[in-house]
């Protein structure tokens, strides 16, 4: 694992006798993408808010390059909360150059950053343009530009494909995809399991303020595999010998044959034998196709879900 | 530091720009002004119009000469007709009264039975001329009867008035009390009003960051507190903005008037001149008052009088705009804000009263020192007490401090109560203000 960006050890935060969160500790690596997933209410917002110090934890550290996470940070980290919105009556550039000064830019370096962004979208012509005067979409568009305007270490973003068209959608995934490759980390989080298969490097599933699942996205899908093979098979030859061969094999179920000689099953290739069988069924059938199933983030999400109880 | 400026910076040019502030800037001295020209306009009207025409009948033809030399432009003497005539066209003519005066054995007979006839009742304003012009006949009347000369009589009822010095000897001015609680009353009345009108500013400036959503994304870069100092201090430099512009109008406008009514000033002396009758003696002592007037006015403290004063508005103003960001923090939209209200204008009025009721009999009583103390009321009534001057037996210094000590220590809890119902509050959404859930988190 690459060196890590963010090292949070041991964190709760209690509202009211409310355990908002449990506990948690998680490692964020330099210039990768960390999906934060969860059912609604399971945490996700209030370990956000902690790292944008909007809330402080009870017990527990944050790391943040090394050091603990200070007020310094905040010009070091972008923020695009799920609950966002610009202010109405002010222009779009104007507004913009405020929110990257907040975070500790100065004006001409805002303005050149604000120009090499609007150019990057072809929306100059918004500059000087109140966010009331646009449409939901190109508002969203002006809101993601106003959290990288100030280059951040540390993009959070909370829900950023909604609100957006398909089209649009995309020009966002391949700017967050390009500001990875350009050493910046990304905390996304989303309930979109696709962008998360798509984009994310690890992944960390909270639920009911637990982590209870997190690691690289290929080897949670790895691990989490049922290593059952998908087979479809064209009987070629003795099909009574084959059926009998099939029924004796405990590694082989969910036996279906179909018309013109073909058979679906499946092999437990767990079983020591399976090499064997695989052959075995071979000498007489052809292989249609072989699929080696391996869990969605969705998959892994619902079972792991389900495993915890709601 | 920087970004708290940056912060009052954007809430200055946003407000400053806002175009129902600038109507509201440029418009209010003109409505005000119009307002007063009707006010004026309409005095004017009724002093002219026909419907305040009073018709004189008098029989007795004792009256004429007092009617007739009456200022009163609004009088018809008519002789030719009878009562039951008159009256008839009265009712006819719309005139508004019609004054009766018997033909009688004696001036004294047919005053008592002299009446006024009205459509309705008369004002006493209305009424005091004719009673005033019936009595100097009388008396002419019973000073003739009398065989006194009308020269030994006003020798007899010449005013009379009592100086007032103080311990010092200095003159004192009868009156110059109630100038100094007016002007006192007038500054309060001005810091409960940018109270109002400026807190309510702040509230809205909280509550439209919050519907619009863009508030986690500055407090992802301030803290609340700053952005509620840089709030405050925006909203209150462009209502400071607004008032010297409306300083600034309402000079030109005077000057102006002043220019141009050159001639009614001149006007107004000599409509004074001849009130006070031909008597260049009284004139001249009216004249004279009125210069020791102005001069006791301009001798106030003026100086240490400005400073207290901003002192008290700027606290009393950050104390109730920072409730006032509160409350916008804790609500979802303007309109839950009613409840709130009241429990914040009502010292304010508590305190407006105060001062009218015990500040204006005794400014320095201990109802009126305490409440220049209690932080609450604090600026209104110390506002209000100031122009009495500072010193023994007036407002007193260790009241000074004590109340600006007070008010200054309430401001920094207020303000730490306010932060605190304020980070929380902002992050709240779809969520019904109560007292009991502010009190929650002010606690968490």
């Amino acid at each position: 694992m690459k060196s890590a960006l963010i090292q949070i050890d041991n964190l709760t935060k209690t509202y009211q006798g409310f355990k908002a969160l449990d506990d948690f500790s998680v490692q964020i690596p330099q210039a990768s993408i960390y999906g934060l997933l969860g059912p609604n209410g399971a945490g996700k917002t209030t370990l956000i808010r902690i790292l944008n110090q909007i809330i402080y934890a009870d017990n527990g550290t944050v790391l943040f390059n090394g050091h603990p996470l200070n007020a310094e940070d905040v010009s070091q980290i972008g923020y695009l909360p799920e609950e966002r919105g610009l202010y109405r009556n002010m222009k779009i550039g104007e507004q913009l150059v405020y929110l990257a000064t907040l975070k500790g830019m100065s004006v001409e370096q805002a303005k050149a950053q604000l120009n090499f962004w609007f150019e990057k979208f072809q929306i100059q012509s918004w500059i000087d343009k109140k966010v009331s005067g646009l449409s939901k979409g190109m508002a969203q568009k002006v809101q993601f530009i106003s959290t990288v305007l100030h280059r951040p270490k540390l993009l959070i973003l909370d829900e950023p494909f909604s609100g957006f068209d398909p089209v649009n959608a995309e020009v966002i995934k391949n700017e967050i995809i390009e500001l990875k490759n350009n050493g910046t980390t990304v905390i996304l989080s989303t309930h979109r399991m696709e962008s998360v298969q798509e984009l994310c490097d690890r992944i960390c599933l909270i639920h009911q303020s637990k982590k209870i699942l997190e690691g690289e996205v290929h080897d949670l899908q790895q691990q989490a595999k049922d290593r059952v093979y998908h087979i479809r098979l064209q009987i070629n030859e003795n099909r009574p010998a084959l059926e009998e061969f099939i029924s004796s094999c405990e590694a082989i179920f969910d036996v279906n044959f179909t018309g013109e000689n073909k058979v679906d099953l499946k092999l437990n290739y767990a079983d020591k034998d399976a090499d064997a069988i695989l052959k075995d069924l071979l000498s007489t059938s052809s292989l249609l196709h072989l699929e080696d199933q391996i869990p969605s983030v969705q998959e892994l999400f619902v079972r792991n879900i389900k495993k915890h109880g709601n | 530091m920087n970004k708290l400026r940056l912060i009052i910076k954007r809430e200055y040019l946003a407000r400053i720009r806002n175009r129902s502030f600038i109507v509201m800037t440029f418009m209010s001295p003109m409505l005000f002004i119009v307002m007063l020209a009707l006010i004026l306009w309409l005095i004017q009207f009724n002093a002219t119009s026909s419907d305040t025409k009073v018709w004189v009948l008098d029989e007795s033809a004792q009256f004429e000469e007092v009617f007739s030399a009456q200022t009163l432009s609004n009088i018809e003497l008519i002789n030719q007709l009878t009562l039951d005539e008159a009256l008839a066209e009265v009712a006819e003519k719309e005139v508004m009264g019609l004054l009766y005066i018997p033909k009688a054995n004696s001036v004294e007979q047919s005053a008592e039975g002299a009446v006024m006839y009205s459509k309705s009742s008369f004002s006493i304003q209305m009424i005091t001329p004719f009673e005033l012009a019936i009595k100097s006949k009388l008396e002419e009347e019973r000073l003739k009867n009398l065989g006194i000369d009308q020269g030994q009589f006003e020798e007899v009822t010449r005013s009379y008035s009592l100086k007032n010095q103080n311990y010092q000897g200095e003159l004192n001015l009868k009156g110059i009390n109630e100038i100094k609680a007016f002007m006192g009353g007038a500054f309060g009345y001005l810091l409960m009003m940018f109270i109002i009108i400026y807190g309510g500013l702040v509230m809205r400036s909280v509550i439209e960051e919050k519907s619009s959503r863009i508030i986690e994304v500055i407090v992802s870069s301030v803290k609340p507190i700053e952005l509620m100092i840089g709030k405050i201090v925006g909203t209150t430099l462009a209502g400071l903005t607004q008032f010297m512009i409306w300083i600034g109008i309402a000079f030109v406008l005077f000057v102006l008037l002043f220019i141009g009514l050159g001639l009614g000033l001149d006007g107004l002396f000599e409509r004074e001149q001849l009130t006070l009758g031909n008597d260049n003696e009284a004139f001249l002592q009216f004249s004279q008052q009125l210069e020791g007037y102005i001069q006791a006015v301009l001798q106030f403290p003026w100086e240490s009088m400005a400073f207290f004063f901003m002192l008290f508005f700027i606290l009393g103003y950050l104390i109730y705009s920072s409730l006032y960001a509160a409350i916008g923090a804790a609500v979802d939209q303007e309109t839950d804000t009613q409840q709130f209200m009241f429990p914040i204008v009502l010292p304010l009025i508590f305190a407006m009263y105060i001062g009218f009721i015990s500040v204006f009999d005794a400014p320095h009583g201990d109802i009126a020192v305490f409440f220049s103390i209690f932080p609450f009321t604090a600026p209104i009534v110390m506002l209000m007490r100031l122009p009495f001057g500072i010193g023994a037996n007036l407002v007193e210094v260790w009241q000074l401090i004590l109340s600006l000590i007070l008010s200054f220590t309430t401001f920094l809890g207020i303000l730490w109560l306010s932060a605190k119902i304020y980070s929380v509050g902002i992050l709240m959404h779809g969520q019904k203000p109560s007292l009991k859930k502010i009190v929650r988190w002010i606690k968490s």
